[in-house]
C-alpha cells in the first residue's frame, strides 16, 4: 500500500477560452506523486502552477486527460462529487490564509467536517487537538481578527488536517509571510511530511523548493524538468497515529 | 442529528448577521414595518366594522323598520313660508300598519311608535322627554329589558289607560328620593300612574358616549299605550321653534316589522316598497333594512381589508426587495468565504442553504418584532382612544407567514447566484 502513487495523471491539459482567444493553461501534463511524498512545483509566473494546483484540488477540471486520486477517476466527476472528494480527501492551505472571520479558532478547523455532516460537538476535542498541535492551544476562541498572519497560517495547517486527508495542497502558504514565521510554518509542514502527509506545495523560493523531495518546475503549461532534492523512502507501513507522532516529536503532551 | 445539523446552520446564520448588527436591523426594519402594518391595520380595520356590525345587528336582522319623514316639497315651503302656519300632513299610517300585517308574507308582528316631545312633571322636577306611544310587544321586539314592575299591557291598550313606564335613567332623574312605582306623573294635561321601569338595549359605556341629543339624555323615554297616545295627545303634534308654529299630522313615527327569518325580509322588502308606493304619492317614509346594512357592511369591509392587504403587501415587498438588495451585496462582499467553503467540501446546495438561512433568519426576525410591535400597537390605540381593535388570529399568521415566505423568494435569488460561483474565482475574489 505504500509508496503506490496517490496521484497519477497522464496527459492532463486545460484552455481557458476567453471570447476569442484560448489559453492553454496546462497543455499535457503527466506525473505520479507517491503516498507521503513532499513535492514542490515551481515556475515562472503564468507557468501554469496554479491551475496544476487547482486541478489537483479537485476545485478545477481539466479540458483533457486522466487524474486518479487514489482509486478515484477524478477527470469525468460531478460538481457534487468533486466537493465530496475535497472534503474528505484533501487539505488546503492558501498563500492568504482564507479563515471565515465570523469563526473562532476551533470552529474554522471544523469547517471541513460541517460538511461532511459531522457534528461539532463529536469533533470538538479533535479540533482542539490540532489547535494544540499548531501550537494555538490557548486561543480556542479567539477570532482571525486576533491572530497575526502566522497565527492565521497555522490555523489554516490545522484546518487542512480536520479530515485528515490525503493529500494537502498550498499554493505559496509563505507568501504573505516574513521569513521568520515562514520558516516556522514550513517547519510545521515538514513534521507533518514526516508523519507520512502528503504535500504538494507551489512557490517561488528556492529556499522553500529545497525541503520537498521532488521538484517540478513547470513552463508554459508542461513540467519542463524535475529535480530529485532527497530519495523518498517510503513507509513500510501506512502510519495511523500520524497525530500522536506529530505531537510527540514537538514534544507536546498528548492533551 | 438533522435537528442538530439545522441548528447549527441557524446559528450559523445568526452569527454571520450579527457580523454587521447595524445593517442587519437596518434590514429587519423593512419587514417589521410591513407586518406591524399588516396585523395593526387589520386589526382597527376589524375593529371598525365590529362596531358597525353591532350597531346594525341591534337593529335586529329580523326586521325592517319604517321611519315617517318629512317629505321634501313640504320642507321647502315651510322655510319660505314666513310666520304662516300650517299643518304639513305626511308619513306612515294605521292603514299602513295593518296592510302590512294582512297581505306581507311572514310578518311575525309589527311594533308601531309614536313619538311625541313634551315635558313631564313630578313634583318640582320638569324634564324635557320623548313620549313614545307603543303596543305591548315593545321590549320583546326591541331588546328592552324591564328592571321593575311590569311594561304596558294588552289592557292597557284596549282601556287607554292612563299608564306609563319610563326608562331607568328617567327616574333618577324625575325620582331622586322616592320610588317612581305607583307614583303619578303629568304629561301635558292629564296624569300617568308609573307601572315599570325599562332600560333599553345597549351598554353603559355606548349610553355615556352617546352623550345629550338637543339637550336630553338619549333615553329619557316615557312609554304609553298607544290609544292613549291617540286620545290624548290627538293626531295633530305641534312643534314650537323659535317662534313660530310647526304643525304636523303624523299618525305613526315608526313602524318595526318583525319577520320569522332572514329570508322573508328579503322577499318582504320590494312587496313593502310597492305597497308603500301605492299609497303614498310622496315619499314620507323610509325603509331601514338591518340585513343589507350588514351585508353592505360585509362588502365594506371585504374592500377594506383587501386595500388595507394590498398596502401592506407592498410594503412587506419593499421589505422583501430591501432583503434581497442586502443579501447581493452579501455575496459579493463574501465571495472569497463562498470559495473557501467550497474548497472544504461544500456543495452549492450547501451554500444555497446557508444564505437562504440567512435572509430567512432576517425576514423571520423581522416578521417576529413585526408581530409583537402589530400586537401592541393596537391594544394601544383601543386603550387611550374610542376605536376599537380585534387583533385576528389569521392575520398574525397570514402577516408572520409572508415574512418567512419573502425571506425564501427574495433570499432564492441571491443565495443561488452565491452557489454558481465558480470556487476558483471566488477564491481568487480580492
Ligand atoms: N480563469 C482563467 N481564465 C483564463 N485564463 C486563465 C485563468 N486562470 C489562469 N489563466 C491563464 O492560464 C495561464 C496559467 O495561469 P496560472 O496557472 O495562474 O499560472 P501561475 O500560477 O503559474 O502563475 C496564464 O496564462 C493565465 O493567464
Ligand atoms: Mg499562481
Amino acid at each position: 500500500m505504500t509508496g503506490k502513487p496517490i496521484i497519477s495523471i497522464k496527459g492532463l491539459e486545460k484552455l481557458y477560452i476567453l471570447g476569442e482567444v484560448e489559453v492553454r493553461a496546462l497543455r499535457g501534463v503527466s506525473v505520479d506523486i507517491e503516498e507521503g511524498s513532499y513535492v514542490a512545483i515551481m515556475g515562472p509566473s503564468g507557468s501554469g502552477k496554479s491551475t496544476m494546483l487547482n486541478v489537483l484540488g479537485c476545485l478545477d477540471r481539466p479540458t483533457a486527460g486522466q487524474y486518479f486520486l487514489g482509486d478515484e477517476n477524478v477527470a469525468t466527476m460531478g460538481d457534487d462529487e468533486l466537493s465530496d472528494i475535497r472534503g474528505r480527501r484533501l487539505g488546503f492551505i492558501f498563500q492568504s490564509y482564507n479563515l471565515i472571520h465570523q469563526l473562532t479558532v476551533v470552529e474554522n478547523i471544523y469547517v471541513p467536517l460541517f460538511y461532511q455532516g459531522k457534528d461539532l460537538k463529536d469533533y470538538e476535542r479533535h479540533c482542539e487537538r490540532l489547535a494544540n498541535l499548531v501550537g494555538l492551544g490557548e486561543r480556542l476562541d479567539h477570532r482571525p481578527k486576533q491572530l497575526s498572519g502566522g497565527q492565521q497560517q497555522r490555523v489554516a495547517i490545522a484546518r487542512s488536517l480536520v479530515n485528515d486527508p490525503l493529500m494537502i495542497l498550498a499554493d505559496e502558504p509563505t507568501g504573505n509571510l516574513d521569513s521568520k514565521t515562514g520558516t516556522e510554518v514550513l517547519n510545521l509542514m515538514d513534521k507533518l511530511n514526516e508523519a507520512g502527509k502528503t504535500i504538494v506545495l507551489v512557490t517561488h523560493g528556492p529556499e522553500v523548493a529545497e525541503r520537498a523531495h521532488r521538484v517540478l518546475h513547470m513552463k508554459d503549461g508542461v513540467i519542463d524538468r524535475e529535480v530529485i532534492n532527497r530519495k523518498f523512502e517510503p513507509r513500510k507501513q501506512a502510519n495511523s497515529d500520524w497525530l500522536s507522532a506529530i505531537e510527540e516529536s514537538l514534544g507536546l503532551k498528548t492533551p | 442529528m438533522i435537528a442538530y445539523r439545522a441548528i447549527r446552520i441557524v446559528q450559523l446564520g445568526i452569527k454571520s448577521l450579527l457580523l454587521h448588527k447595524m445593517r442587519s436591523a437596518l434590514t429587519m426594519l423593512g419587514i417589521i414595518f410591513g407586518v406591524c402594518s399588516v396585523i395593526a391595520m387589520l386589526a382597527i380595520g376589524e375593529g371598525a366594522s365590529y362596531e358597525a356590525q353591532e350597531t346594525i345587528k341591534k337593529l335586529g336582522s329580523n326586521n325592517i323598520i319604517i321611519r315617517s319623514i318629512k317629505p321634501p316639497e313640504d320642507t321647502s315651503s315651510g322655510s319660505s313660508g314666513g310666520r304662516r302656519s300650517y299643518v304639513s300632513e305626511h308619513g306612515i299610517t294605521y292603514k299602513d300598519a295593518g296592510r302590512i300585517q294582512g297581505t306581507i308574507p311572514g310578518v311575525g308582528s309589527v311594533l308601531p311608535m309614536r313619538i311625541i316631545r313634551e315635558n313631564v312633571i313630578f313634583d318640582q322636577n320638569n324634564i324635557p322627554v320623548q313620549v313614545i306611544g307603543t303596543h305591548p310587544n315593545y321590549p320583546e321586539m326591541t331588546g328592552a329589558a324591564i328592571m321593575r314592575g311590569r311594561f304596558l299591557s294588552s289592557t292597557d291598550e284596549g282601556r287607554q289607560a292612563n299608564v306609563c313606564v319610563i326608562t331607568v335613567s328617567l327616574a333618577e332623574r324625575l325620582f331622586p328620593y322616592q320610588d317612581p312605582i305607583e307614583e303619578e306623573v303629568r304629561l301635558g294635561a292629564d296624569y300617568y300612574q308609573v307601572v315599570g321601569l325599562l332600560q333599553e338595549q345597549g351598554t353603559e359605556k355606548q349610553r355615556a358616549q352617546s352623550g345629550n341629543m338637543e339637550g336630553q339624555p338619549l333615553d329619557s323615554n316615557i312609554y304609553i299605550p298607544l290609544s292613549t297616545a291617540r286620545s290624548r295627545f290627538g293626531e295633530v303634534v305641534i312643534n314650537r321653534s323659535a317662534g313660530s308654529f310647526n304643525a304636523e299630522k303624523v299618525e305613526l313615527h315608526q313602524l318595526t316589522v318583525q319577520f320569522h327569518n332572514p329570508e322573508s325580509v328579503e322577499a318582504a322588502v320590494p312587496q313593502i316598497e310597492s305597497l308603500f308606493q301605492r299609497f303614498h304619492k310622496r315619499k314620507d317614509y323610509e325603509f331601514i333594512v338591518p340585513l343589507q346594512l350588514l351585508r353592505q357592511a360585509e362588502q365594506t369591509k371585504r374592500i377594506f381589508n383587501i386595500v388595507l392587504g394590498s398596502i401592506a403587501a407592498i410594503s412587506l415587498i419593499v421589505g422583501g426587495i430591501g432583503i434581497m438588495n442586502i443579501m447581493l451585496a452579501t455575496v459579493t462582499e463574501r465571495t472569497r468565504e463562498i470559495g473557501v467553503r467550497r474548497a472544504l467540501g461544500a456543495k452549492k446546495k450547501d451554500i444555497i442553504t446557508q444564505f437562504l438561512v440567512e435572509t430567512v433568519v432576517l425576514s423571520f426576525g423581522g416578521g417576529l418584532i413585526g408581530v409583537m410591535a402589530g400586537v401592541i400597537i393596537p391594544l394601544l390605540v383601543s386603550h387611550f382612544t374610542d376605536m376599537k381593535a380585534i387583533i385576528t388570529w389569521w392575520s398574525v399568521i397570514l402577516a408572520f407567514s409572508i415574512s418567512g415566505l419573502i425571506g425564501v423568494v427574495f433570499g432564492i435569488y441571491p443565495a443561488s447566484s452565491a452557489a454558481n460561483l465558480d470556487p476558483i474565482d471566488a477564491l481568487r475574489h480580492e
